[in-house]
Order: C-alpha cells, then sequence, then structure tokens
C-alpha cells in the first residue's frame, strides 16, 4: 500500500492526512476524524445517507476514494453550524420535526443545503427534484419538503413562519 | 399511604448488576420499585415472550438530589417518538417541568425487563403501568414533604416539582430538597388503571421530537457511530444463497492483506481490521464454494406453490350457517388476493459494538429487542445472564425488522475469538439477505349480499399471514374467519426468514377485506361508502369513516365513478382507522400516481398529538411502497434485491398531498399509533383505480405491468 499526503478543507480547517488514498472518503470521515454524522445506508449512493459537500456540491461519499478530495473543501453535518449557531435548514428541520429515526437527516440537511447555496429560493417541485435521490424509510418526506421551503425564505431574510 | 411495602435485603436481581450495587450507582436520592403489571393482557398481543414478565419488582423511577426524574424502561427510541410522549405522561403524573423527565432506555442493566419495542404497545400497555407508578411517587413524595412542613396531605398542592402548602406558598418543599441526602428505596405493590385524572398539562399538548437537536448536528450516537480503543472493523463471509452449504475457503489471499486478521469458527469466517476498508477488500478475497439445497419456488411461482400445499386451519370466528346464507344471497363473491414479500429496509443496517471485559460482555446493537438480544447471548455463548449486557443507542429504524438481532451474537463470537471490542455493521447486501421479510400470503374471500346490499355471508380464508386484520369488522350475520398455517415455521414455504413488517400482516388482512367490500358495493349499485355504512354497527368505525370523508369532501358516486377515489377502514393495536385516496391512471402505462391521501384515526386519549401525527404521516408515505413497488425478488434462496437500485421504496415525488385526522377522546384509554395509518392505503388505492378505470387489482404492489394487464382484461 502507498500512502500519499492528502490535503483538504475539512468543515472550514485546513488537513492534512497521510493514507491510502484510495481509502473511501466516508470511512476516512468516520473512523479517522471521528465524523459520524456522515452515515454509511447502501454504499453504492442510491441512498444519500452518506453524502458530504464538496466545494458547496451535495456528493455521495461512500464510493469516493479521499484523494478526489485533494485540494478542495468538505463540509460534513458537523460543519454547518456557524458560531455555535444552528443552519437556517437545522433549526428548520427541528421547527418542523422533518425527523423520525433521524439516520438519513444528516444526508437531507447537506442535499438541500447545496441545493439552496444553487438556486436560493426553489419552487416547491425544484426541492423535489432536488431531494429525489434521498432516501427516508420512516415517511418524513412531507415534513423534510416544507422545512426546505421555510429555510430557504429564512436565508433570503425573510421570517420563520 | 396505600400498598407501599418497604423491604429490606433484596438483592436478588433477575439481571445484570445486583440491585444493591445498581442503586449504588444512581447515587443519592429516591428509587422507586415497581412490578410493571399491565392493564392490558399482553399475551394475546405480543409475539411469544421468551421470558415470562418478571413478577419481581423493579428499578423503575429514580428521583435524584437536583430533582430530575429518570424513568428506566426496556423500551427503545427509533424514531417513532416515545422518548417524548413517555416524558410527557410521567411530566403529568408526577407535576414537574418536562425538562426535568429523562428517560433512560433499552440498557437490559439499569432498565425493568421489556419483552420488546413492537406492536404500537409502548403507550397502550407500558404507558398506564408508567403512570400509575409515577402517580404513587407523587403521593410517596407529598407524604415526605408533608413530615418535613408538619402539614396534612391533604392541604398541600404540587406545582413543578416543589410542594407547598395551600394558601401559604411560603411553606413549600421541592422534590430535589425532598430527596437530597436520601438514599430511600420504596417498592411499591399497585395494579395501574386505565382511567385516571383528565387534567393534563402535558399529555395531550403537540410536542415535537425531543431528541431532534442530536438528529440535526449529527451528535445523535447510532451504534455504527461509537468506537472503543483496540476496536476492530469485521465483515463476515456470507453464503450467497440461503440453503448453501460451505464446501471450502480458501483464506490465503485475504489473510495476505495488511492489517488483517483473518478468523475461523467452522463455516463462521470473518476479515478484522482496524480499517473498515481494509476489511472491505479482504472479504472479497476470500475464495469460497458452496453446494446448494433450494427449494424450487420464486416470487414468480409461489402463489401456485403456497395454493398446492396443505395447511392446519383454525377457525378463529364463526357464526350463523354459511350454507344457508349462500343460497340466501342475491349476489354472491370468490376472490383470491396476494400479497409478497417486503423488505423492511431502514436506513441504518443492523449494527452491533461488542466488548469482553473482566468477564463481562457488552453489546451495543441497533435492535428493538434489547432483552430478547440478552436473552439469545446467554444462550449462544453460554454466559449466564449477569455478565451479559446489552445497550441500545439511538436505532435509525426498525419497523418490526430489528427484533432479530443475529448482528449482536457474530460481533460477540469475534470479541470472544479475537479479545478485542468488534464492530459489525451489516452492508446493504447483508441487510437483504438477513431480513426477516413480510411474508408472502394468500387471502380467499367468498362473500354475499342480499337485495337491499347487506352483507348476509362472510368466508375468509387467509394463508401463511395470521390473523391480526383478519376481523369482520362489518356487521354479518353469517361468518367464518380462517386461519391456515398460522405458524409458518412449520412449512417449507419460505426460504429465508421472515417476521414482523409494520403493522404485522394487517395490511395483508385489510387489502383483501376492504377490497372485497368495494366489489360488492360496486355489483350492488350503492357508494363503497354508504355500503360500508349500511354494514358497519362499529360507532367508532363509523365515525373514522365519516371524518375522513368530511376532511376529504367526500361526495357519493356510484362504482367506477372515472374519479378515481378509494376508501378503505379497520382497526389495528387497538385503534380505529378509515382512509380515502384519489389516484390518477396513465391508460397507456398502467403507472399509477396517488394524488391525494387522507386518514382519521381514533386512538383514544392522544398523549402527543404532533407525535401520533407524524406517525400517522410516516405508516400513509411508507405504505405507498407496499401498494405501488415494494416485492422482494427471489429465486429459491437467491434474493435478487439486494439493494436500493432494484427494490423500490418511496421517493420525494412520490408524494400525495396527506390529510390527517386525529379523533378528540380523551375518555378512552390510549390506543397503539405507530401502525394503523399504514393498513389500508393498499386498499384505498386500488378501489381508487378501479374507480377511475373499471380495472380490479387483486396482486399489491400495482406495478404498471399488473395495472394494464387488469385495464386489459374483459370486464364480466
Amino acid at each position: 500500500m502507498m500512502e500519499e499526503t492528502i490535503r483538504f478543507k475539512l468543515n472550514g480547517v485546513d488537513t492534512e492526512l497521510v493514507t491510502d488514498p484510495n481509502q473511501i472518503l466516508l470511512w476516512v470521515l468516520r473512523n479517522h476524524f471521528g465524523l459520524t454524522g456522515t452515515k454509511y445506508g447502501c454504499g453504492i449512493g442510491f441512498c444519500g445517507a452518506c453524502t458530504v459537500l464538496i466545494d458547496n456540491e451535495p456528493a455521495r461519499s461512500c464510493m469516493m476514494p479521499v484523494s478526489d478530495v485533494a485540494g478542495r473543501s468538505v463540509v460534513t453535518i458537523e460543519g454547518l453550524e456557524k458560531d455555535g449557531k444552528l443552519h437556517p435548514l437545522q433549526q428548520a428541520f427541528i421547527d418542523h420535526d422533518a425527523l423520525q429515526c433521524g439516520f438519513c437527516t444528516p444526508g437531507m440537511v447537506l442535499t438541500a443545503a447545496g441545493m439552496l447555496d444553487k438556486n436560493p429560493s426553489p419552487t416547491r417541485e425544484e426541492i423535489v427534484a432536488g431531494l429525489e435521490e434521498n432516501l427516508c424509510r420512516c415517511g418524513a418526506h412531507k415534513r423534510i419538503i416544507e422545512a426546505v421551503e421555510d429555510a430557504s425564505g429564512v436565508m433570503r431574510g425573510g421570517n420563520v413562519k | 399511604m396505600k400498598n407501599i411495602r418497604e423491604k429490606e435485603n433484596r438483592t436478588a436481581s433477575p439481571r445484570g448488576m445486583k440491585r444493591r450495587s445498581f442503586v449504588k450507582a444512581l447515587g443519592g436520592g429516591i428509587v422507586l420499585f415497581f412490578a410493571p403489571w399491565s392493564a392490558i393482557d399482553l399475551s394475546a398481543l405480543a409475539p411469544p415472550q421468551r421470558r415470562s414478565l418478571t413478577k419481581d419488582y423493579n428499578a423503575f423511577l429514580h428521583i435524584a438530589e437536583d430533582g430530575t426524574v429518570s424513568c428506566f424502561t426496556g423500551k427503545i427510541e427509533m424514531g417513532q417518538g416515545i422518548i417524548t410522549s413517555l416524558a410527557q405522561m410521567m411530566a403529568d403524573e408526577l407535576n414537574v417541568p418536562l425538562e426535568k423527565v429523562k428517560m433512560v432506555m433499552g440498557d437490559t442493566e439499569l432498565c425493568p425487563y421489556d419483552a420488546g419495542t413492537w406492536g404500537s404497545l409502548t403507550t397502550r400497555a407500558f404507558g398506564p403501568a408508567m403512570r400509575a407508578a409515577a402517580a404513587e411517587a407523587r403521593a410517596i413524595l407529598v407524604q415526605m414533604a408533608s413530615e418535613k412542613l408538619g402539614v396534612g396531605t391533604d392541604q398541600l398542592e404540587v406545582v413543578e416539582g416543589v410542594v407547598s402548602e395551600i394558601g401559604n406558598p411560603a411553606s413549600n418543599v421541592s422534590y430535589a430538597e425532598l430527596a437530597r441526602g436520601k438514599k430511600l428505596e420504596r417498592y411499591l405493590e399497585i395494579k395501574p388503571s386505565a382511567e385516571d385524572h383528565t387534567q393534563f398539562t402535558w399529555v395531550g399538548k403537540p410536542l415535537k421530537h425531543s431528541d431532534a437537536f442530536e438528529k440535526v448536528t449529527g451528535r445523535a450516537k447510532y451504534t455504527g457511530d461509537l468506537k472503543l480503543s483496540g476496536m476492530l472493523h469485521a465483515r463476515i463471509l456470507r453464503p450467497p444463497s440461503h440453503g448453501a452449504k460451505l464446501v471450502s475457503a480458501d483464506l490465503s489471499a485475504a489473510e495476505a492483506t495488511e492489517g488483517v486478521r483473518v478468523v475461523r469458527d467452522g463455516d463462521f469466517i470473518a476479515v478484522l481490521s482496524e480499517n473498515r476498508d481494509m476489511a472491505d477488500i479482504a472479504i472479497v478475497r476470500i475464495k469460497a464454494e458452496y453446494t446448494f439445497d433450494e427449494l424450487n419456488v420464486s416470487d414468480s411461482t409461489v402463489f401456485d406453490y403456497i395454493n398446492r400445499g396443505e395447511y392446519r386451519a383454525n377457525t378463529v370466528r364463526e357464526a350463523g350457517d354459511l350454507t344457508t346464507a349462500s343460497q340466501q344471497c342475491t349476489k354472491l363473491f370468490e376472490h383470491e388476493y396476494h400479497d409478497p414479500y417486503l423488505a423492511h429496509a431502514p436506513i441504518e443496517t443492523h449494527t452491533a459494538l461488542a466488548r469482553f471485559e473482566e468477564g463481562k460482555l457488552t453489546v451495543w446493537a441497533s435492535t428493538q429487542s434489547p432483552f430478547g438480544l440478552q436473552d439469545t447471548l446467554v444462550r449462544e455463548l453460554g454466559m449466564s445472564l449477569e455478565t451479559v449486557r446489552v445497550i441500545t443507542p439511538f436505532v435509525g429504524g426498525g419497523f418490526g425488522g430489528k427484533s432479530p438481532s443475529q448482528q449482536g451474537v457474530e460481533a460477540a463470537r469475534l470479541a470472544r475469538i479475537t479479545g478485542r471490542p468488534v464492530m459489525v455493521a451489516w452492508t446493504r447486501d447483508e441487510e437483504f439477505l438477513y431480513d426477516s421479510f413480510h411474508p408472502v400470503s394468500v387471502v380467499k374471500v367468498r362473500s354475499g349480499i342480499d337485495s337491499e346490499g347487506r352483507i348476509m355471508m362472510w368466508d375468509y380464508n387467509v394463508y401463511l399471514a395470521g390473523t391480526r386484520g383478519a376481523e369482520v369488522i362489518y356487521d354479518v350475520p353469517n361468518a367464518r374467519v380462517t386461519s391456515h398455517g398460522e405458524d409458518r415455521s412449520k412449512y417449507r414455504v419460505h426460504p429465508f426468514a421472515t417476521g414482523a413488517w409494520r403493522a404485522p400482516n394487517n395490511n395483508t388482512n385489510t387489502f383483501a377485506r376492504e377490497t372485497q367490500i368495494d366489489i360488492m358495493a360496486a355489483a350492488a349499485g350503492i357508494d363503497p361508502f354508504e355500503f360500508r355504512l349500511r354494514n358497519l354497527k362499529d360507532e367508532r368505525m363509523t365515525g373514522v369513516l365519516r371524518a375522513v370523508a368530511a376532511r376529504f369532501g367526500y361526495s357519493p358516486g356510484k362504482l367506477p365513478s372515472g374519479r378515481g377515489i378509494g376508501m378503505a377502514c379497520g382497526t389495528d393495536a387497538g385503534t380505529w382507522v378509515a382512509f380515502m385516496a384519489e389516484v390518477s391512471v396513465d391508460r397507456s402505462t398502467g403507472t399509477v400516481k396517488v394524488k391525494r391521501l387522507a386518514c382519521a384515526q381514533d386512538m383514544g386519549l392522544c398523549v402527543n398529538p404532533q407525535g401520533a401525527l407524524l406517525q400517522m404521516e410516516g405508516c400513509m408515505t411508507m405504505a405507498l411502497g407496499y401498494t405501488l413497488t415494494e416485492e422482494v425478488k427471489y429465486e429459491g434462496g437467491n434474493i435478487r434485491d439486494r439493494n436500493f437500485d432494484s427494490y423500490s421504496i418511496p421517493k420525494f415525488s412520490w408524494l400525495p398531498d396527506l390529510e390527517c385526522v386525529i379523533m378528540d377522546r380523551p375518555d378512552q384509554p390510549p390506543q397503539g399509533g405507530g401502525e394503523p395509518a399504514i393498513i389500508g392505503i393498499g386498499a384505498a388505492v386500488g378501489n381508487a383505480v378501479f374507480d377511475a378505470t373499471g380495472a380490479r387489482l387483486f396482486r399489491v404492489p400495482f406495478t404498471p405491468e399488473r395495472v394494464m394487464e387488469a385495464i386489459k382484461k374483459p370486464k364480466v
């Protein structure tokens, strides 16, 4: 096994890691950095529980070699709070009770964060399309959509419903 | 102070830690032991229990020196919200602020025995016992306050954990002060009654998930998120299919993998590494050969296969005379309904972490049955109950699938072999392979009506599914309900494990019954809502039907009206429930789009209306899966669906408008709410497809091919 030094930004902090470059990002985040909010769900990119933001774009970490993030910025659910304050999406998920077992929640929040970064005022249809490939088995879909609608309003400077 | 006994020297405990050391571990304060008599007969509801409910006292409530009240329960939280609703009940009975109540759940060493978290039983069976214990605890605290303040108990009131003299609030003492410096143990022997005071502060108040903050920030710890020093990640060699026997295994390539240890105990072969990736790499390097001994049955032949079998019949209800009634009916109907295997598919796979330390085994597991797993570990590893502890962190969905917890035994075996803590986290592939599927089943119904549209005869036969939800519910003078092959393990039908899937088999039975009802309504030329009301006597059933119709804005119409509206009703977990659905059907492709779903539910006293609403919405959304797409494909023991690429569960774009009604019944005992709203969606949607197209569906899921086939079938 050839080890390499991988440098990237993790939750806003410059990070250096000496590792086998083929290691999967999901396991590096969970085991090496202890960032266990990123979940394994299916291992083939179909459920979205492992979603992280890479340069503000939602990406599946379960099939991605860690070398792919060299020189890039990775944000996990643990990095979404700013100055001890929840991200508007996190707050909206709490306000709307947009979760049950909570296992898909980090992936949902990060997918929505990436979507709102690109499109701050999505229509309901755009929200549905943006979240479509993230699976929730408990059936919190209705509330997740409402939470994202609400958060997008807050982030544009509107009032919380 | 009635019914209170103080006992000393009660050192024997049926579980883990000795009671003495348990009390010591809690620190000071007041501990109340309580025998969990249940207001309902659990044996009639729960799956067979491996251990009888203990008649011994159990640690139940602890009032700490800072006034915090802890409730210890063997129940677990998996998203259904009981961590909130149980605390609500506790806060009300003890008159304390909700934030002072702490729930300690699913730890076999700290919590009283519990058979498992299933059957929507927590609120209706455990709730009354817990409330009674809390009410009794309050009485004890008031008694102590009375002694301290020198005031009679009838002159005292409790507000937010402070006992004070009525009319003289300066004379007061808090629970915290009462508990301070005390090491008091009390033993309660009371039989709780479900009826109680109706003045609630917290019960009935809609409260959001109390664990949401941890879950949206990634702080919530599920089993797989735990880490112990020296921990190894394991991958276990799995057979390609059920019924396959290992002939040989070449482990050399796996053993040559850097940082990987390979262990073998008979056919049980695993690779372990400090690094999950390396275990993943090593496991596929094992070259294994198998022999196959499989049932010649697949998802396409299983219904014929079932119909060829012979099963023990158990008639669970018989009234009147079916033969005579058949001759008196003006119209007779005979139909067969099919239901496939379903996977639970929680997003968190089965996971366990095991550690041996000083002869003691601790297993953290994603399980719905921590005590069941403890029993299994004792049996499989030849240990004593006192040396095995199971702890349940947050569980990422269960739906019945995490009652079996094989992964806990696997982790424990590997921890024993390696002498290191071992994490076993199943892959999605393993999750499908070892899931205990909702069983495939057949229902055959013969029924008849008279010229007035009254159901005169009902002969209901359910095969391999059991009787949950098989009640006639309608007022039928001549009726028989027979369950065939209820003990499915006796018949070699399923090549893999089957088990309870949310509202076990009630979906099957409600689909069959409510479709048959719709067929009769259509043949009688009577609006299906009117037809149901005409044949129902149960007022709580007609109550939810009327409520759902009102919310839906239902207007009568004869079937098929072309509008695409269907309905269904039924009971589950003590709760009455009715559904309406509106669909559109693409006649060129057979694709069904569910546009609206409404559900009305009478669950007696609703402890947390917000939590109940979430469960209803969750049930209705999850139900779209078994209604439209979910069906495990297999050939013999070879399960073909191994991930979400081919096994399709509900997605955001499927979401219809959801409308929910919870009936206001504060005077009725609380009933189950985790499952009822899933049972009638299949029937309501199927009936709506008939209303839209005139095509009748007898098999879930309603795939486009089946809908097209039904549309093309000549109408009788």
